[in-house]
């Protein structure tokens, strides 16, 4: 099929002006689109990785460290909206050192089925529910430490004491989550273990959770479950506050429909001129060859073959423009990002936005190709040739 | 062996809403191998209608029409496509080259439906654009060229993939005394010393001297040879 290369460029060539003006339009319509579904791909990728926006924090409106009462655990439970609720409690202390502060927390059963971001495989999560003085530690603390699942880790108290007036706990390492996500790193140096254990086993603070956190179904009502859950114990002497876990993702979240929307229907008009536009040059362009495909067809050439040469020609006008515009939407997004990242939030384009790019540049392509080339595909020679 | 070319009660209509048109009426001939046959007539005669089933340009609307043992009139379009392909080069009064290629890719227009590759392509290319005296413009444009030029190259493009048959439409319709006789006597050449089958309308009495038979059409009717004979000037 190269062969026929040279006879579609040669055709592009015939009227150079007319092909450089659409090339420019293709090229500026693929760079806008490349540049949207950068923006796009950010508010999209805040959306899905971010489970945070899902999640509400429920804290005493008074202090982050007075508890709040068990009893409404089962009442946030019935507030239409959340699909989960867990509990934890502030725990602290250090290890061996008291420079060796820990992110210590006593956490519900479920606290993990809230927290997908933290993997622990489920074998260890079994055994942290069996294992009445087991802990989970985050794979850089157990690093730091050299814990391995197994050992007997004594951590010392710096708020809560032990019933039997001892400061000092001993866990056992039953399990290490990871975290994958690169921005959630510092969530790897947590230590948790079983709240019932601790409820059990504190001197003071029992019965109370320390704040809960709730799973929402859908992250734009966050505003309204919020203010639901806090209703509960209005006037009461343990009023809350809840809010997102991650107030920005969810402002994100919730701006993701509207920002789909704005992208899409540019796009949409940017796409719906365009395929107009091509559209009128390849019709002008097949019209005033006529002569020529008509010779093309008296040499031999198939009713087809000058169809797919007509087709080859649009679909090369748009693929050539828009592997350009993408191109420079490329090189515009990356310099966007490196200036004005923090403002500004972009995706680099990446292998999808140029697969879809690309595949969007083929269909447009047949799309405005297909009446010229079928007229050309139809025409008849004696008559074409004959000028009638 | 039989003439190449074998007419038998051809006619061709055409319709335009109502109107009916018969511009050939039960036309029969025949051609003989290696014959150089001039067909005359007056403007609207049928020569060009003529000439395109013979060439296979267009089917009749009645009565059969073999070349070289083939009934063409009987093939369907794709058919003909590919039968053109093989068997015959077309020449018309006003080149019909592919403004944006070069000599040698026009002329090399016919060997894509091929299956040469591209060196042997571009070498058979090369070949009758030396035998159209034009070996040193195979690169350039048909605008860089002279109408003599130009219908040369046509004629480069019309033989470059060896047809038995050349259908010529007015080839010297759009020349200069001087470029007409140049293509008339490469025509002759081609007959005489390649054995094309040339079939040339024109309707230049001076033209038509260079062929080997002259055949008269008048109102889509062949007149009789003897009769049409008779020189008019
Ligand atoms: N495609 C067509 N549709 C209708 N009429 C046609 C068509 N082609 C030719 N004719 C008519 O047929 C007649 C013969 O045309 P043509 O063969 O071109 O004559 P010539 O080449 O001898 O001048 C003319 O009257 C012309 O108008
Ligand atoms: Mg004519």
């Amino acid at each position: 099929m190269v062969k026929y290369l040279p006879l579609v460029w040669s055709a592009l060539l015939r009227r150079k002006t007319r092909t450089v003006f659409t090339l420019v339009s293709v090229i500026a319509a693929f760079l806008l689109f490349g540049l949207l579904n950068s923006v796009r791909d950010a508010f999209a990728s805040a959306g899905r990785n971010v489970a945070a926006a899902t999640r509400l924090i429920t804290i005493s409106k008074e202090s982050f460290v007075v508890s709040l009462p068990k009893s409404l655990l089962l009442q946030i439970r019935s507030v239409p909206g959340v699909s989960a609720v867990t509990y934890a409690n502030w725990f602290g202390g250090y290890y061996q050192h008291p420079q060796n502060q820990l992110v210590t927390e006593a956490v519900a059963p479920n606290y993990f089925d809230l927290y997908p971001e933290f993997q622990l495989p489920a074998a260890q999560l079994r055994a942290f529910h069996a294992t009445r003085a087991g802990a989970v530690a985050g794979a850089s603390l157990a690093e730091r430490f050299h814990w391995r699942i197994g050992d007997e880790i004594p951590i010392e108290a710096t708020i809560f004491p032990q019933k039997s007036g001892s400061n000092t706990w001993t866990f056992t390492l039953v399990g290490i989550y990871h975290v994958d996500d690169p921005r959630l790193q510092g969530e790897e140096g947590a230590l948790f273990f079983n709240w019932d254990y601790f409820d059990q086993a504190t001197a003071f603070g029992g019965g109370t959770a320390g704040w809960y956190i709730e799973r929402i179904a859908h992250p734009q009502e966050a505003y309204r479950v919020a203010h639901e859950i806090d209703a509960l114990s209005l006037n009461s002497d343990h009023e809350t506050k809840t809010e997102s876990e991650d107030a920005f993702a969810a402002a994100f979240v919730s701006q993701f429909a509207d920002i789909g929307l704005i992208v899409g229907s540019i796009m949409g008009a940017v796409f719906f001129t365009l395929i107009l536009l091509t559209g009128n040059t390849m019709a002008q362009a097949v019209r005033e060859r006529i002569p020529e495909l008509a010779i093309l067809k008296t040499i031999g050439f198939s009713s087809r073959s000058v169809l797919a040469l007509v087709l080859a020609e649009s679909v090369l006008l748009l693929a050539l423009g828009g592997a350009i515009g993408l191109a420079l939407a490329a090189v515009a997004v990356n310099a966007i990002r490196a200036r004005l990242g923090a403002q500004i939030p972009m995706l680099p384009v990446g292998t999808q936005a140029w697969l879809s790019g690309l595949a969007l540049t083929i269909i447009i392509g047949l799309l405005v190709g297909a009446l010229p080339a079928r007229r050309g595909m139809r025409l008849r020679i004696v008559e074409a040739l004959s000028g009638r | 062996m039989g003439p190449l070319v074998e007419i038998r009660n051809l006619s061709k209509v055409y319709t335009r809403g109502r109107e009916r048109i018969e511009v050939l009426h039960h036309v029969n001939l025949d051609i003989a191998q290696g014959d150089f046959l001039a067909l005359m007539g007056p403007s609207g005669s049928g020569k060009t209608t003529l000439l395109n089933l013979i060439g296979g340009l267009d089917s009749p609307t009645e009565g059969t029409l073999e070349v070289g043992g083939q009934r063409i009139d009987r093939l369907g379009q794709s058919e003909l496509a590919r039968w053109r392909a093989s068997h015959v080069g077309f020449v018309f009064q006003f080149y019909n080259l592919l403004p944006m290629l070069s000599a040698a890719r026009n002329v090399e227009l016919p060997l894509l439906l091929t299956k040469l590759p591209a060196a042997k392509r571009r070498r058979h290319a090369a070949i009758a654009l030396e035998l159209v005296g034009l070996a040193d413009r195979a690169a350039h444009k048909p605008g860089e060229l002279s109408g003599g030029q130009q219908q040369r190259v046509a004629i480069a493009r019309a033989i470059v993939s060896d047809p038995t048959l050349l259908v010529c439409d007015e080839p010297t319709g759009d020349l200069d005394r001087q470029s007409a006789v140049e293509v008339l006597t490469l025509l002759q050449n081609l007959n005489r010393d390649h054995g094309k089958t040339i079939v040339m309308v024109t309707h230049d009495p001076k033209a038509a001297e260079h062929a080997r038979h002259v055949l008269h059409l008048d109102k889509g009717t062949l007149v009789e040879a003897a009769q049409a004979a008779e020189p008019a000037w």
